[in-house]
């Protein structure tokens, strides 16, 4: 996984609250075996409207997706977050997010960044006028070209994954050692646990 | 010394502790993994992209079942007959080649063996008491009917699990869920699972695990309480479970994957301790009363909707409070119904028997012995059974239980997922009702605008001779 320290860039202005993982990638995307190109099938119900934010010119390229209250929420396919990743975001930013959801996000390398609503408020009108916004995850801060400065805070697990790159699967393969002796305890008192499909 | 007495569920839970951390959480050693086509491809393929293997190829079963047609799988000359619909062959075929590269074992979709995950692992012998097992698909909890801790994941876990063979969990709260007296004649182990969703709610739950204890659960056979089991996760619950006893014994004795010879004395030896102890605490309780459970149905977009079969669509203002009076209202406008409506008034165009929840051998004899003799209503267009595996489908045939749903009016299917969700070819018409069989009424859930009734099987053949929904005690 890619380490994320600080980005600095456009901000999709999308400002809506309750964004479900539905409105981010539609059932119908789900059929799929890869978790890239999603992004191509993101906020597909919203694109279809003309003049509306994803597509529009002024945020293309953004590496920053601002939203409202309960950003994520519904059911709780990972897709949203490859579909996020997939369009370029690295950070969302709301006064709230799913926890299903901020937990997919990390685990796909997104910085979810919770702010109050009075601070997104003031970063949506900045992503508005196309400037760039800067989060920086080592200082845990969101800065603007206008020297606002918002402070957010993250489980410390989840900025240190998130900081080296770390995904979780590589940290519990570093605890292989007390896996395996888990597994040779389980197979000298209970053996028929471990055997699974080789039983029959 | 004496230990604290401990739940089941917190006995399963300190049996499978890998190591604890600072934060509260502990790494849980994953004994079963179950494995099928829509959630496992980009788990395989994380794995792959970052060059790791599964670290226990034996501990998983791949099988496909959600996105398979159940129309015939070869044709007159034997050979496969292709899938139409592209995305849902391309993850049919990753599951097909993924499973054995890795080397897990693989059921493909024309073996006998093959069905839904839920109903393959306990006929399998893979499932067993006081197991961990896991599965991306949310109604794994259903092995909970073995006393087995099962529950569903997501993407990213499966990969997790294959490659580590743990998760990193925070422990549930115990739940009991205490049920008194017997149930009434005509009322099954669907009825009592949507009851004590409608009673307790579809958050009930959330947090726990729940037990399902009392003398009923223990009257039961264990495809009954697969059933229960099944449905845990629309109370909310992460897992639901029932304590291991001599009928799961019996069950379970044989199997191909089950243990054998001195193992299995010493697997059955363990299996015993597995109950919640006197005095154990649980830290929520809630009684039913069986007498007082009627065959019931759904007529909501939420499992928690249920009425008895003699009871009306209710009036939004009757509900308490104004979150649940304005879901309400939304309901009934998605459903069309009119509050106040006989339940039995209701008419049905579909009829599903199938899913994890009520696919299995016990499941079809019920329906089959409302049906015996009789026809489905002409209203009723579409009506379909679909065993959970081949080996149900296959008993059932030496029944003579396929003719019995065929001379009815219903069409005899391949095993699979089907009508539970959208997301292979059999699919409810939109603004169509469909009195099925399976676990989940949400919006669009059988198909976009699809209108489901949540039934047990044999109220769904008395609504599919009825061509509404029916008391099935009228019928008997
Ligand atoms: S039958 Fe339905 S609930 Fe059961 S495994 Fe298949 S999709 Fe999931």
């Amino acid at each position: 996984m890619e380490p994320l320290t600080r980005v600095e860039g456009r901000a999709i202005p999308l400002g809506l609250k309750n964004v479900d993982t539905d409105i981010i990638i539609p059932a119908k995307w789900l059929k799929t075996i890869s978790r890239e190109g999603l992004g191509r099938g993101a906020f597909e119900a919203l694109r279809a409207e003309p003049g509306n934010v994803i597509d529009d010119p002024a945020y293309a390229g953004a590496t920053l997706l601002i939203a409202g209250d309960n950003f994520g929420c519904g059911s709780s396919r990972e897709h949203a977050a490859w579909a996020l990743g997939d369009m370029g975001i690295r950070v969302v930013i709301a006064p709230s997010f799913s926890d299903i959801f901020s937990g997919n996000a990390v685990k796909n390398g997104i910085l979810p960044v919770v702010l109050p609503q009075e601070a997104v408020d003031r970063l949506l009108d900045i992503a508005r006028e196309g400037l760039a916004i800067s989060v920086d995850l080592e200082a845990q801060t969101v800065t603007t070209p206008y020297q606002d400065r918002f402070t957010f805070t993250l489980d410390p697990f989840r900025r240190d994954c998130l900081l080296n790159g770390l995904d979780e699967v590589g940290l519990t393969m570093a605890r292989g050692e007390a896996i395996g002796g888990f597994e040779a305890s389980r197979t000298a008192a209970q053996p028929w646990l471990m055997r699974g499909t080789a039983a029959a | 010394m004496a230990s604290r007495p401990r739940t089941l569920y917190e006995k399963i839970w300190d049996a499978h502790v890998v190591e604890t951390r600072d934060d509260g959480t502990a790494l849980i050693y994953i004994d079963r993994h179950l494995v099928h086509e829509v959630t496992s491809p980009q788990a395989f393929e994380a794995l792959r992209i970052a060059g790791r293997g599964v670290r226990r190829p034996e501990l998983t079963l791949a099988v496909p079942d959600h996105n398979l047609p159940t129309t015939a799988r070869v044709d007159a000359a034997g050979k496969p007959v292709p899938i139409a619909d592209v995305e849902s062959a391309a993850q049919l075929a990753a599951l097909e080649v993924n499973a054995p590269a890795f080397g897990i074992r693989y059921i493909p979709a024309t073996a006998k063996e093959q069905g839904i995950v839920h109903v393959v692992g306990p006929e399998q012998g893979f499932s067993l008491p006081g197991t961990t097992i896991v599965c991306g698909d949310s109604h794994t909890a259903c092995h909970g009917g073995l006393g087995a801790l099962a529950f569903g994941i997501g993407t990213s876990e499966v990969e997790h699990v294959l490659a580590t063979q743990t998760l990193l969990l925070q422990q549930s709260k115990p739940m009991e869920v205490r049920v008194e007296g017997d149930l009434g004649p005509g009322v099954s182990a669907k009825d009592l699972i949507l009851h004590i969703i409608g009673t307790i709610g579809a958050a009930g739950g959330s947090g726990y695990v729940i037990e399902y204890r009392g003398r009923v659960f223990e009257r039961m056979t264990i495809e009954e309480r697969l059933t229960v089991c099944n449905m845990s996760i629309e109370a909310g619950a992460r897992a639901g479970l029932i304590a291991p006893d001599d009928v799961t014994f019996a069950y379970l004795k044989g199997r191909p994957m089950a243990p054998k010879g001195a193992e299995w004395d010493a697997a059955v030896a363990y299996w015993r301790s597995l109950h919640s102890d006197e005095g154990a605490v649980f830290a929520k309780s809630v009684t039913i009363d069986a007498t007082t459970v009627e065959p019931s149905v759904t007529w909501g977009t939420s499992p928690e909707d249920v009425v008895a079969i003699g009871g009306r669509v209710p009036f939004p203002e009757d509900f308490a409070d104004e979150s649940k009076r304005v879901a309400a209202q939304k309901s009934l406008d998605y459903m069309g119904l009119v509050p106040g409506t006989p339940m039995t008034e209701v008419p049905i165009e579909n009829v599903f028997i199938g899913s994890c929840t009520n696919s299995r051998i016990e499941d079809l004899r019920a329906a089959a012995a409302i049906l015996k003799g009789r026809r489905k209503a002409d209203n009723v267009r579409w009506a379909i059974v679909v065993p959970g595996s081949g080996l149900v489908k296959a008993q059932a045939e030496e029944e003579g239980l396929d003719r019995v749903f065929i001379d009815a009016g219903f069409e005899w299917r391949e095993p699979g997922c089907s009508a539970c969700l959208g997301m292979n070819p059999d699919k409810v018409p939109p603004g169509e009702r469909c009195a099925s069989t399976s676990n989940r009424n949400f919006v669009g859930r059988q198909g976009p605008g699809a209108r489901t009734h949540l039934v047990s099987p044999a109220m769904a053949a008395a609504a599919a001779v009825t061509g509404r929904l029916a008391d099935v005690r009228a019928l008997v």
